[in-house]
Order: C-alpha cells, then structure tokens, then sequence
C-alpha cells in the first residue's frame, strides 16, 4: 500500500518564491523528493529549468546546498562527491549520518549529453541517487528535441514532428545492474514519494525516473499538468515500475495493462490534449503517423511486461 | 629536518610519491599516455592501504575532472593528472574549477596535440590551457616535480585557485632520477590539513556557481584575476618555506643559471631548460656569456622576477616547445615580449620553436641553435 497522502511529512524543502513556471511539473516533483529525503542532503544540478528556477545568487529556492555543474556531469560530479564524503567521514573530519547525494537532472543532461558519465556511474555503482525529470524535451533553451522526446512531437528542432522513438531510458539503467531503478510521475505522488525513501534507504546506484509533463513544450493550459500526467499513466505512454535488484514491479494502473485485467485508454485521447502533436494530428497522415505512436506504446508496454518475467 | 629517503625514481613515480605525501582525500583518474603511470601508481597506492584516498576509475577525462570539482567542493583535498587530448578534453571543467574556486592539484604530463597523434613531449596542450584561469607551474626535473605538487597544494588552498603542475612526457615522467623523499613529518609541518572556508555543508544550505547577474558575475572573474596576480608572492613563500622544512629549492617563480653576467640568455620551460644549462656550459666554454632563464609560474607570468633578472642590453633567446598559430613563432616569446616592451627596451628578442612531438633537444643541438641565433637577423621577430 503506498503512503496515503494526507500522511506524508509536512517539511518543504523547495522555499516559495522560486522561478519555476505555474504548474511546473519539475518543481512539483521535486517538492515530494524533498519530503522524502529531507533536509540531510547534497543536490547537484546540471544546466537546465531546475536552475532557473532555483533562484539567482545570491538567493536560493532550495534547501539544500546544491551545485550547479557541467551539463556531461552529474554522474561523474555526484560520485565525486559521494567518495569525498565517504573518505572525509573515514578520517575523522565529519561527523554522524553521511547526507544523500542526489542528482537533479533533466532529460537532456539524462539520456543525451549526461548519458555516458551516468552510466559509467551506474556501472561502478556508486552510492547516489539520479532524478531524471524528464519533460520529453530541452525546455530551458526553448524546447528543442531530446532522446526522450517520443515520435511524432513537433519542437523547434523537428518541425515536421519527430521521426524516431524515445529510449526506454529507465530500461537501459535496469541494465547496468544496478540496486534500484523506478518510474514515477506528477499524478501519483505518493507512489514517488515511496519510491524516493525506498531508494534512499539502499546503498548503491538509484535511478529514479519522473515523468513532467511541461505546459511550455507540451502546449496544454497550465493548470492541467497534473492531468496529463495522469492520461499520460492511463494510456500507457508512461509506465509506473520499479526494480529492486532487477525484480521488476508495476504500480497501479500499469500493473493492470501488463497482467491484462484492463486496457489502457487509446492514446490519440492523451496525444489530442497537447498542441505539440496538433499539427500531426491535423496532417494529412494523421492516422498513420498516430498509429506508429500507438504501436510505440504497445511496444513498450509488451517489452516490460515480458522483461519482468526475467527474475534471475 | 628529520631523515629524508632517497631513491631512484620517474617523474610519474616522484608524482604518485607527492600524492601519498600530500595526504591527499581523492584521485578521479583516467589513463592516457604518458600520464598513465601516475594513475596506476596512485591506484596500486590506494589497493594496498599505503595512501588512505579514494581512486575513482572514471569513464573520460571531462568526467575526472567533474568528479575531482565535486569531491573538492565536498571539502576534499584532490589529485588528478592527465596529459595532451585529455587534458583539452577537460577544457570546459577546468574553468568551473577556477571560476569555482576549487583547489584542484592536477598534474598535465606534456604532450603534443592530436592531429595526426604523436605520444612525445611539447608544450602546445599546457599552453592552450593559458586563459582558464588555473596556475601553471612547468617543472624540469623529478625532484623538482615531487617538490611542486606539495608547494601547489599548499598555494591552491591558501587562495582557492586549482593549479595545473606541468612536466614532460617520457624525458621525465618515464626516466629514473634521485629522488629525495623528505620525512612525512617535516612535509606535515610545511603542508597542514586542508581546512576549507566553505563546503557542501546540509547544515549550511548554500548555492554553488549558480546563475549570477552581470552585477555579480564581472567582480568574480575580477576578484579571480586579482587573486591569480597575488598567487606570485605565495608561490615565492611556498618554495622559500618548503626549503627551510626540506632543505630542497628549484627556485620559486623563476630559476635562473650564471645569469648575472650573461650577454646571451636561453629563456626555455621544462626538461628541455634543464638541458640549457649544460648548453649554457658549452657556450661559456667558447667564450660566449651566456646563461639560463627559466620560468617556472607560467601563469601568472613572472613580469616583475623577469624584468629584475634579465641583464642590461641581454639578447634573450627564447626556445619554444610549441606554436603560437597566427603569428611567426612560440607562445613564450609573445608572453615575454608583452611584458618587456616599453619596460626594457635594451633588450632583444630572438625565438626559435624546437622539440615539437618529442624531438630530441641535446645540450649540443640548443646551444648550437643560440650560435645561429646570435648571427642571425631574422631571429628578431
Ligand atoms: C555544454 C553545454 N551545452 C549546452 C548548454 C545549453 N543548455 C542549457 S540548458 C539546456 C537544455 C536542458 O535540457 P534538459 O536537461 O532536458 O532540462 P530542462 O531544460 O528540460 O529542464 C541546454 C542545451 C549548456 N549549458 N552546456
Ligand atoms: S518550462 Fe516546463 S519544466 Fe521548465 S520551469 Fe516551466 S513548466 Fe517547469
């Protein structure tokens, strides 16, 4: 049973008055991570809205303290700062529990140009925690396409709508054999919220995957963010699991399209609410190309619901 | 002073030996040829319990010095090396280092530049590191190596500045001289713990190298631009206080040889300087006045120890282990030209760029070069 939310803990570590947009997905998620995890703990950012949102120097909407790195970095800078802290608590220098260290990072510094250092981190699994909050594009510089960006959706840097299929990031870093994987998303946010304790109570490499639905990039009105999450969950295009030491698990709704007791709502619903599909939509192949991002979901949720089967 | 140690040792070997010395919290690392040895020294160090640190087998060299940041930024005392494409690899992390103002000791074995690849020494990797902010030292022997990366530490952390220790690839790093290990206790009297003013503290929640307004911004790079002029002085005590601890000096932001007198001065970095002196033997053998100087700081330039050394009416004859694309010559004649013009103008400038990719520079070869260069109008350029 997941934490019901009127129980979670009262502690905000995301300050108001910070710059995020109304109904920022990112911002949202983040303030369920910090009930989680609380105060003890180091945040790295790599360059992206979380950092425009986080307030200019000297002031700071977070409370943590947090360092900002190099877009490639934050597998490479968390590990640092994990072993800096290990080694300082073995000579004496600080005391009493070692604080979390958590990587808050977008899709881009995620499965693009952060992805080699991640998974060289996950590979020696280091003792962190990686967020992705992946709102399916670069949104900080104006919405241009990523590796998560799924087929179909028009940004500035596929303005006839992308051709290829998002990664199945989360899929990739199950592979590297790592202690803990899990997906989540705005709508759900005890089911985040649970998994974030859960990951901060192993030692070894986490992987946390936070579906955010943006309002700027996805064009839909900004009250509806948590909306599109939940359609999002509903039609499948995003999957709710986790993998502790490589068992896989599904939350609910997902754990009823992969076990079959119920189909998840067609996606042309969900696609229909966001205008970064509206030109698709309207095109003159809207069917085909609507159909290809059906079957992209169909695919994914077939591949997981075969891969939990793999439990050695 | 207690009893020192005294051994056969490479440059990489002198290097990993100042690293346990040090004490040192962390070494992110990564292999690339010829710095490869210090790694693996330093990883075989930390296996066997000898050096108490954390060796992290990164995936590329942007990574090490990501990591080497981040663990500097917890409040480690950090150690890294690399050489040539690995260290322009790390172009974009080693200005977050100074911008940041993370004392990062990191050893660059010189190395010439890929394309076409070559393995051998020069200076074009270090050099093209000039404007990111690090303090450059360039070394000429394996004690002197040894001895830098202690004085770096020490300076770095005094004013929060990383510092890039500079040797050669092979002349160096690959060959056996004596080594004099000073006694762990005298190199804790001249390098105390490193104690931090800030760190990532959970119980001080603070940013670090976030946005900043153009209001905030200019005085940071101010403040680091000042701070790297006011590194001389300290580079000066480091080497004075390291002597009086260790008895060792390779001189502090200059090294000079029969300078006093000197009508010819050879002006050179790194092995190839060393060399020099013996040139500069020959050439007095011959009658010929001449003498050595040899910058050890890099950056910040030595202007002031330069233009006090250099004898009234000198031909300074400069030998570049590098390109200075665009213009005639060397990276190091622009530099020492920049800072003699309009202050000492008695004296000359000649440059000859030499040694690219490893080729050998023997005593006889340089000072056979100076000969042409005295001739030679062409030289002034
Ligand atoms: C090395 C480097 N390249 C490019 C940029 C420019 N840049 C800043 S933020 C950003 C996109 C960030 O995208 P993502 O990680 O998905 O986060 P989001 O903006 O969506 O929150 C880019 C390309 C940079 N800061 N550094
Ligand atoms: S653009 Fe999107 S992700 Fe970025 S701050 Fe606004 S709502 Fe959040």
């Amino acid at each position: 049973m997941a934490t019901s939310i009127k129980k979670l803990p009262e502690i905000e570590q995301v300050l108001s008055g910070n710059g995020a947009c109304g109904g920022c997905p990112a911002t949202m998620a983040l303030r369920m991570v910090g009930k989680a995890l609380g105060p003890n703990a180091i945040m790295l950012l790599t360059p992206a809205c979380s950092v425009a949102s986080m307030g200019m120097t000297p002031k700071l909407g977070y409370n943590w303290p947090c360092i900002n790195i190099t877009f490639a970095s934050a597998g490479s800078s968390a590990s640092g700062i994990s072993h800096a802290l290990e080694i300082m608590q073995e000579k004496g220098r600080i005391e009493g529990e070692l604080p979390t260290v958590f990587s808050w990072v977008g899709d881009g510094g995620t499965y693009d140009i952060g992805f080699q250092a991640l998974s060289a981190a996950a590979e020696r699994n280091e003792n962190i925690i990686h967020f992705c909050y992946n709102n399916e594009a670069y949104s900080n510089t104006g919405v241009q396409r990523s590796g998560a960006t799924p087929r179909g959706t028009f940004t500035t840097t596929t303005p006839t709508g992308k051709r290829q299929p998002k990664k199945n990031m989360a899929h990739m870093m199950l592979e590297h054999n790592i202690p803990y994987v899990a997906t989540a998303t705005v709508a759900y946010p005890a089911d985040l919220y649970d998994k974030v304790v859960k990951a901060k109570s192993i030692k070894g490499m986490k992987y946390i995957e936070i579906l955010a639905p943006c309002y700027l990039g996805w064009q839909f009105d900004m009250p509806d963010t948590v909306q599109l999450s939940r359609m999002a969950v509903r039609s499948g295009a995003w999957l709710l699991w986790e993998a502790e030491n490589g068992k896989i698990s599904f939350s609910n709704p997902t754990a009823h399209f992969i076990n079959g007791k119920k189909t998840p709502d067609q996606v042309n619903e969900y696609l229909m609410r966001q205008g970064r599909f509206s030109r698709l939509l309207q095109g003159p192949d809207a069917k085909e190309r609507i159909a290809e991002i059906q079957g992209d979901v169909d695919r994914e949720i077939a591949f997981m619901r075969e891969r939990a089967k793999i439990t050695i | 002073m207690k009893t020192a140690q005294v051994m056969m040792a490479t440059g990489a070997n002198a290097a990993a030996l100042a690293v346990k010395s040090a004490r040192v919290d962390v070494v992110p690392g990564y292999p690339i040829t010829p710095q490869t040895s210090i790694m693996e020294a330093v990883a075989a160090m930390v296996e066997n319990g000898e050096l108490h640190a954390r060796f992290i087998p990164v995936e590329g060299e942007h990574s090490v010095l990501a990591a080497a940041v981040a663990a500097s930024a917890a409040g480690a005392r950090v150690f890294t090396a690399t050489s040539a494409n690995g260290l322009l690899y790390m172009h974009e992390v080693l200005h977050m280092a100074s911008g940041g103002r993370l004392p990062v000791v990191l050893c660059n074995v010189n190395r010439g530049i890929f394309a076409p690849w070559t393995l051998w020494a020069d200076h074009q990797d270090s050099f093209s590191q000039r404007d990111t902010g690090w303090i450059q030292y360039h070394c000429s022997s394996n004690q002197e190596v040894f001895n830098t990366i202690l004085q770096a530490f020490r300076v770095a952390e005094q004013i929060n500045i990383p510092i890039m220790v500079n040797f050669d690839g092979f002349a160096i790093s690959h060959c056996l001289m004596p080594l004099t290990v000073p006694a762990q206790e005298d190199i804790d009297r001249f390098l105390p713990p490193h104690q931090p003013e800030w760190r990532l503290d959970p119980n001080h929640p603070s940013s670090f190298s976030n946005v900043t307004m153009a209001s905030e911004y200019a005085p940071f790079r101010q403040m680091l631009s000042d701070d790297i002029m006011a590194a001389i002085p300290l580079v000066k005590q480091a080497a004075q206080e390291y002597k009086d601890c260790t008895g060792m000096w390779d001189g502090d932001s200059i090294e000079t040889y029969r300078l006093d007198d000197a009508e010819v001065v050879a002006f050179a970095v790194n092995s190839m300087a060393a060399e020099l002196k013996l040139s500069v033997d020959i050439l007095r053998e011959q009658g010929i006045k001449a003498g050595l100087l040899r910058p050890r700081l890099y950056v910040p330039f030595p202007t002031e120890d330069i233009i006090q050394a250099l004898p009234e009416n000198a031909q300074v004859m400069v030998l570049d282990r590098n390109y200075n694309f665009g213009h005639p010559g060397g990276i190091l004649a622009a530099e020492l030209k920049s800072v003699l013009f309009g202050r000492r103008n008695d004296v000359i400038v000649k440059n000859r760029v030499m040694g690219i990719g490893g080729i050998d520079l023997t005593r006889r070869f340089m000072a056979e070069q100076i000969l042409e260069m005295m001739d030679d109008k062409k030289g002034l350029l």
